[in-house]
């Protein structure tokens, strides 16, 4: 038996969600081999990387297609390698690309799909642990089919090493339709720069329909430059057309993963939370001091926002001696 | 051109998630209904689609009897009819509702009913397995984008976009094509009365697909461990500042 891990690239690198789903992928492996699959040229520049993790073969498939992504081909790719390798299991990372790519091999194969598990043993059927409503709710679920696939939830697990001495790389170019070509970027436009991104800002200030309007936000904004930070909203807020739908933060809005997040006025309807869970700290303001969000904050002042953030604006001056 | 859409419904959960004593549900006595915010994106494009060039536009949704409330919500936005796969309640697995979906419009292929497109949502907002879109697409042998927060039709093809780190990535697929769209593709609409009234007597095509066993079988819900914490207060009113900022200055970020 031979577990196949297929690996997303970043420039350089491989995608940290990626040596997650390794990291798992051995645990289900059981001391088995580890198998990895990555795609396009120079492709096996993350093979030490690999190795370090517990990889036993990098596995290259070769094919023009895979100079930007293109879902389908990586999937028919990766039904041909596992099918080669008699993998017992596929696992890619739950990130937006390792779903879509196992989904596609789903139903290339005719086999269920788990997707973000955070557990997973092996076994006929397998028992897995999977996120449910963006992470508010777990399900256990039984995972049939003769090859196990599922994603890995992002950080369900931390990537950890296990270094494996001679990794070896095996290049082969998979068997493409024409119509497994149809599908792939062909273009990417440049989004408008400006502001901090809210994924990756350190501190994030929000509010919700607590703001009473878009105006209200001015507030909001103030205590986020001064914290060199960004400017959050709940889903109540853009419904409201206060502020964009890229300011959501929530289970279909941004997930975002600050030091800190400053919620104002926001009740805590587990829509929102579930895009807020990876903040190291949370501080809510809010004038009910049984709000839902109290529940998962670290601190909290109880009172009414347009009293407490400028409150909060004036002090920082003043500790900055401005 | 033709535009299916399908939807989900799910409860609305608000605060706190409580379950079933069987844990096999949430438990939704006090709860209202709706579908994820993607799908309401996917509602919203169908009917401005059609709006644009013409056709029909069509709600699908596989559940049980009450379900027939979200595709009157749709038809309330203008969506023209409705085709409801009538359950017993169970939840199906994503396999098993594609394959109800896929037979649905293969039966509807010999009264001439084409779609040139057909929406889902990225993921449903309560099992969120990512694949039903997908799954149907290679059935019926088209092309699919996921996650789309840009959908632009022309000259018998779809540009797709998706939104990446730094921009957005671009797909562009021929027609007939399955896509599945993101909340932020659009700005949905509100229901009028008098739209809300010709959506009750829009038509609602009811079929009874037979439950196969699921390969994805669920066996209990669980509420995630050890999330409920104890807020430190710091203080009430705009006295607490001086406290919020040593609290600042302890975590590194004033």
């Amino acid at each position: 038996m031979s577990v196949l891990v297929v690996v997303e690239r970043q420039p350089g690198a491989v995608d940290e969600l990626s040596l997650q789903a390794v990291t798992f992928a051995r645990a289900l492996a059981d001391g088995a081999p580890v198998h990895a699959l990555v795609v396009g040229a120079h492709a096996d520049s993350v093979t030490p990387t690999l190795g370090e993790h517990g990889v036993t073969t990098v596995h290259v498939a070769e094919d023009e297609v895979f100079a930007s992504y293109a879902p389908l081909a990586v999937a028919r790719a990766t039904a041909e390698l596992a099918g080669r390798l008699r993998a017992t299991a596929v696992v890619a990372a739950g990130s937006e690309r390792g779903n879509e790519v196992l989904a596609h091999l789903g139903a290339l194969l005719d086999l269920p799909l788990a997707a973000n598990c955070v557990e997973a043993t092996s076994g006929d059927p397998a028992r897995v642990t999977r996120l449910r409503w963006g992470g508010s709710l777990l399900e256990e679920a039984d995972l049939h089919g003769d090859v196990k696939l599922l994603t890995v939830a992002p950080h369900a697990v931390s990537a950890t090493h296990a270094p494996v001495a001679d990794t070896s790389v095996e290049r082969f170019a998979p068997q493409l339709s024409d119509a497994d070509r149809v599908i792939r970027v062909s273009a990417r436009t440049q989004a408008a720069t400006g502001g901090v991104s809210l994924a990756e800002a350190k501190v994030v200030v929000s509010s919700g329909r607590g703001a009473g309007s878009a105006e209200g936000f001015g507030i909001i904004e103030e205590l986020a430059d001064l914290l060199g930070g960004a400017v959050g909203c709940s889903r109540a807020v853009t419904m409201a057309g206060w502020r964009p739908h890229t300011d959501q933060v929530g289970q279909t809005g941004t997930k975002i993963a600050p030091d800190l997040y400053i919620a104002c006025g926001i009740s805590g309807a587990t829509q929102h939370m579930a895009g807020c869970k990876g903040a190291k700290a949370i501080l809510a303001v809010n004038t009910d001091p049984d709000a839902p969000i109290l529940a998962s904050a670290d601190y909290a002042v109880i009172g009414d926002l347009h009293e407490v953030v400028p409150a909060i604006s004036a002090e920082l001056r003043k500790a900055r001696g401005a | 051109m033709n535009v299916l859409v399908c939807v989900k419904r799910v409860p609305l959960t608000g605060g706190r998630i409580v379950l079933t004593d069987d844990a096999q549900a949430i438990a939704t006595q006090h709860l209202g209904f709706t579908i994820s915010p993607h799908e309401e994106c996917g509602v919203e494009e169908a009917v401005r689609l059609v709006e644009q060039s013409g056709g029909e536009s069509v709600v699908l949704t596989l559940g049980p009897a009450e379900a027939e409330e979200q595709l009157r919500d749709a038809m309330a936005l203008g969506i023209d009819r409705a085709i409801h796969l009538v359950t017993g309640g169970d939840e199906w697995d994503p396999q098993g509702t594609a394959a109800a979906i896929v037979e649905t419009i293969e039966a509807e292929r010999p009264a001439g009913v084409e779609y040139d497109l057909i929406v889902f949502g990225n993921e449903s907002a309560d099992a969120g397995g990512y694949q039903v879109g997908i799954r149907v697409a290679h059935a019926l042998g088209l092309p699919v984008a996921t996650g789309l927060k840009g959908v632009v039709v022309s000259d018998g093809s779809v540009r797709c976009e998706q939104e990446v780190p730094g921009g957005r990535d671009v797909f562009v697929l021929p027609l007939p094509a399955v896509v599945t769209v993101k909340e932020g593709l659009n700005f949905p609409r509100y229901p009028s009365v008098p739209g809300r009234m010709r959506a009750q007597r829009k038509p609602v095509a009811v079929r009874s697909p037979d439950a196969v066993s699921p390969r994805l079988a669920k066996v209990r819900l669980v509420s995630p461990p050890g999330q409920k914490k104890e807020a430190e207060i710091l203080g009430h009113g705009p006295e607490a500042a001086p406290r919020v900022i040593e609290v600042l200055q302890k975590i590194g970020v004033a």
